[in-house]
């Protein structure tokens, strides 16, 4: 792992390792963030605040050293969703969809599939749907209980779909938070929201702008974004200003 | 459980920040917590019902404080000591116990892999018949259960229509506390938007929700 710009020891780390833990089994919020901040401590504290980078490395210690878990069983799976899997996954269905009807017309009825052909399986992403964008129908997906996402075609959600902020007002004002993506559409347009309540995964079929007719798949997949398979933006064509 | 994670309608929650260029991990620490927690997860202790209960336990002003790593650190150091993977002790020293077992095999990258290629549990079994179906009117019942459950406070008594039968899914509402899969068909039903917040919102606008035949009532 790259973290270990610290240079603990060993000693040190479990020091660390130790007073961060004693925060964890007695969380005391309060008092944590109260000394979120650095500074020099030159009093007593019965609860040291806790770091969650040592925390972290407290737990992983503990599972590797006791049997549990294989470091390499970790290291694959970050690495997996650090860097294998993301949106270009998603883009790469998207473009094919645009290009071959028979292809959009199997991802339609069965996504799973349908992004199976493309070689993509795993995680949350087995049982997917895939919602279409057209000229009066606009789609946008969210989770209002936790942060349920199309792992397997767009990776790992992105700070602002887990937000408080993106929970809370995609079900209640979803104009005025594409507003804020900048994407904004016609009274008449119909916005389909998606609550991802159950194992149901969600992803947009954006519409392919205008323009671009000779692109070829590959060119096409670099247009589309992880936003616009999300639902809060549109595909702009190249050279346009999203 | 009405808990502050069922968020949906809240209107104080501020602009969406929208940051460019995102990492996938912010820090080293949240892309361990990611493996960790899925390994942990892999090994079938817990379930994926029972863990989100676990974050929606946390204390409200917590979960609000918190980044959503800090959550997931949070809840698999409580999931690890509540069953036994970890004692309390060795969390605060960092240290095994000399005298706990050695665990094996450990969870090997070979089996992580071939984990990560299977999907939440699911089936279109037949001997599981729908009590509902598609085109059918329906109310989401008004229901305030004191444990997990996956139907939002902003739907409860709300009327929509069944617009797909998803097959057969376990129950999030017994399965989250060890009480059984009672599987049964989840559905996407569509509500209007002014069905859902009234009459200044769009007549066009509509929001579909995934729900058990346990949420829903005939009307």
């Amino acid at each position: 792992m790259a973290d270990d710009k610290t240079s603990l020891d060993r000693r040190g780390f479990l020091k660390y390792a130790a007073t961060g833990a004693v925060a964890a089994a007695v969380p005391n919020p309060m008092h944590a963030q109260e000394h979120d901040h650095d500074h020099d401590h030159d009093h007593d504290h019965q609860v040291v605040p806790s770091d969650p980078a040592l925390r972290t490395k407290a737990l992983e210690s503990l599972l590797v050293e006791k049997g549990l878990v294989d470091r390499a069983a970790l290291d694959l799976l970050v690495d997996r969703f650090e860097h294998k899997v993301g949106p270009r996954n998603g883009a790469r269905v998207v473009a094919r969809a645009w290009v071959d009807p028979a292809y959009k017309q199997r991802l339609l009825i069965d996504a799973p599939s349908a992004i199976a052909e493309l070689g993509y399986t795993s995680g949350q992403g087995e049982h997917m749907l895939v919602v279409e964008n057209g000229p009066r129908v606009h789609n946008l997906v969210v989770c209002t209980l936790c942060s349920c996402y199309p792992w397997a075609v767009l990776g790992l959600p992105p700070v602002w779909y887990k937000s408080t902020a993106y929970r809370s007002r995609a079900v209640i004002d979803p104009r005025g938070v594409l507003r804020e993506f900048g994407t904004q559409l016609d009274e008449d347009v119909e916005v389909h929201v998606w609550d991802s309540t159950a194992e149901l995964r969600y992803i947009v079929l954006p519409e392919r702008p205008a323009g671009t007719e000779g692109l070829n798949e590959e060119q096409l997949a670099a247009l589309v974004t992880r936003d616009a398979m999300v639902g809060v933006s549109k595909v702009v064509p190249p050279g346009a200003k999203a | 459980m009405n808990g502050v994670h069922d968020l949906g309608g809240l209107q104080d929650m501020g602009p969406v920040r929208h940051e460019k260029e995102e990492p996938v991990f912010h820090a080293a620490w949240e892309g361990r917590i990611y493996g960790i927690d899925r390994a942990l997860r892999f090994m079938g202790k817990w379930n994926l019902d029972a863990w989100r209960h676990q974050i929606e336990l946390l204390p409200p002003a917590d979960y609000f404080r918190m980044t959503y790593y800090e959550r997931w650190l949070q809840v698999n150091e409580q999931l690890a000591v509540k069953h036994g993977l970890v004692t309390p002790k060795e969390l605060e020293t960092g240290v095994p116990d000399p005298d706990s077992a050695k665990a094996t095999p450990a969870l090997t990258a070979a089996v992580a892999a071939q984990r990560l290629g299977r999907g939440i549990p699911s089936s279109h079994d037949p001997k599981v018949p729908p009590q509902f179906k598609v085109g059918q009117r329906v109310r989401a019942r008004n229901m305030n259960p004191t444990g997990h459950t996956r139907l939002p406070r902003y739907a409860r008594g709300k009327l929509g229509i069944i617009t797909l039968d998803h097959g057969v899914y376990l129950f999030p509402d017994t399965n989250a506390h060890f009480q059984g899969e009672k599987r049964q068909h989840v559905y996407s039903v569509r509500f209007t938007a002014r069905e859902l917040w009234g009459v200044n919102t769009s007549p066009r606008d509509s929001v579909h929700l995934d729900m058990w035949d346990d949420y829903l009532e005939r009307t």
